[in-house]
């Protein structure tokens, strides 16, 4: 499975956590995920994913967005990551992921973004 | 059934630092006839001393070591100083130094050894270049003369992000993977627990006033033994930071801890010992 596609599992993978879909029940936002070349464009209502799209699109607004190369996602999704490659800001201190736009509503609220993004973890076993 | 109490006592001391008068808490095990190794243990920022709660019950380090672990002025249970509405809190070198050795001196401790992780531990690095003789040995937990910053601080303090959750869950990414989850949690409700805009000043400390570059090499390890030890999964100190401070340190012992970040004594207190006697025994092997 690439990491785009594991990524496009994220959907069920949120479906799954009441804990966190509890924890992000004010998450109201749209935002960018880039896994590699491949855009996903999520749009969070109260911390559930009312909206997911895998792919371009034209003119698609979102307050901010979140991109790594697929070396940065294949190891930070690893059940145990290596170190420098576990925690988004880990990322983006080596320089392998970048973050644009308005900070604020993914200040208020990162610690669900962090394991929002890092559900794909789950599916390590799978390859 | 006997009431189970953890064997630590908490106390308040009153002292002045830097001529302001100051209420500080903190709490201490030992020996259980006295006596004992006196080992101040100097907790995170943004942090308190419960960090340190897991070494203050260990009966291997407590019978030899007379552990006591303070809040800083602002943390935990220590109150900040009068009139603090009017101000903003920066922790400097110069107000930290000085608040360890107000604590020192007031508690009356014999050539303490003293154990920082993070900012304590980069103001123990200060303690080696300027305070070498007041000290036993000095142990530095993720310490490095300087590290590169990786995020904006002022997210840490405004009204509209809730500065205890975004504090933690920024930190949450220093904590090792393999750390056990209880332990996760209980560092991370300490960081959700600081006061508004104190993790910030102490980062002022961390990022502007600390820079220790070129000054590390001064340190005479003849004249205090420094031990450096730094978890592997610390991004914020690296495991690089490190070991290029300790390059610059003839006789500093360096050790890098596996499956450990940047809160050893607290997210992993079982992986954490079995870094930390051996430093204990060999300063112990010192003092005897």
């Amino acid at each position: 499975m690439t990491p785009a596609d594991r990524f496009a599992r994220l959907p069920d993978l949120l479906a799954d956590d009441t804990d966190l879909q509890r924890r992000g029940r004010w998450v109201t936002v749209d935002c960018r995920v880039d896994v590699g070349e491949q855009p996903f464009f999520l749009g969070l209502e109260n911390g559930a994913l009312a909206a997911f799209e895998r792919g371009t699109r034209l003119m698609r607004s979102s307050a901010f967005t979140i991109r790594a190369d697929k070396e940065a996602w294949t190891q930070h999704w690893q059940v145990e990551p290596p170190p420098g490659w576990h925690d988004l800001f880990a990322l983006t201190k080596r320089g392998v992921a970048s973050m644009e736009g308005d900070f604020r509503p993914l200040l208020q609220n990162l610690q669900f973004f962090k394991d929002l993004l890092a559900l794909p973890r789950r599916l390590s076993s799978e390859g | 059934m006997a009431p189970q109490l953890d064997p630590m006592v908490g106390r308040y001391l009153r002292l002045k630092i830097d001529g302001v008068d100051h209420r500080i808490y903190f709490e201490e095990a030992g020996p259980k006839g006295g006596g004992g190794i006196p080992l101040v243990c100097l907790h995170t920022a943004g942090a308190d001393n419960r960090q340190y709660r897991h070494l203050l019950a260990d009966p291997e380090i407590t019978s030899r070591f007379r552990v006591l672990a303070f809040d800083m002025p602002w943390h935990g249970k220590s109150t900040p100083p009068d009139g603090w509405e009017k101000t903003e809190y920066r922790l400097t070198t110069t107000s930290y130094t000085a608040a360890i050795r107000a604590f020192c001196a007031a508690m009356e401790l014999d050539r303490p050894v003293v154990m920082g992780c993070s900012i304590g531990g980069r103001i123990v690095l200060n303690l080696a270049i300027a305070h070498a003789t007041e000290f036993r040995a000095l142990i530095a937990l993720e310490a490095a003369d300087f590290q590169q910053p990786w995020y904006d601080t002022a997210w840490l303090h405004r009204p509209d992000v809730h500065g205890g959750e975004v504090c933690a869950a920024l930190v949450s990414g220093l904590i090792a993977p393999q750390s056990p989850p209880v332990s996760r949690h209980e560092t991370l409700w300490m960081y959700m627990q600081g006061g508004p805009g104190v993790f910030k000043g102490d980062l002022y400390f961390y990022r502007v006033d600390g820079d220790l570059r070129e000054k590390v090499k001064t340190i005479d390890t003849k004249v205090c033994p420094l031990y450096l030890l730094t978890g592997e999964y610390d991004f914020s100190c690296t495991s690089e930071d490190t070991l290029r401070t300790a390059a610059q340190i003839p006789g500093v012992e360096v050790q890098i801890m596996k499956h450990v970040g940047h809160f050893p004594m607290s997210e992993h207190p079982a992986k954490f010992r079995e870094y930390i006697l051996p430093v204990l025994a060999k300063i112990s092997a010192l003092s005897s």
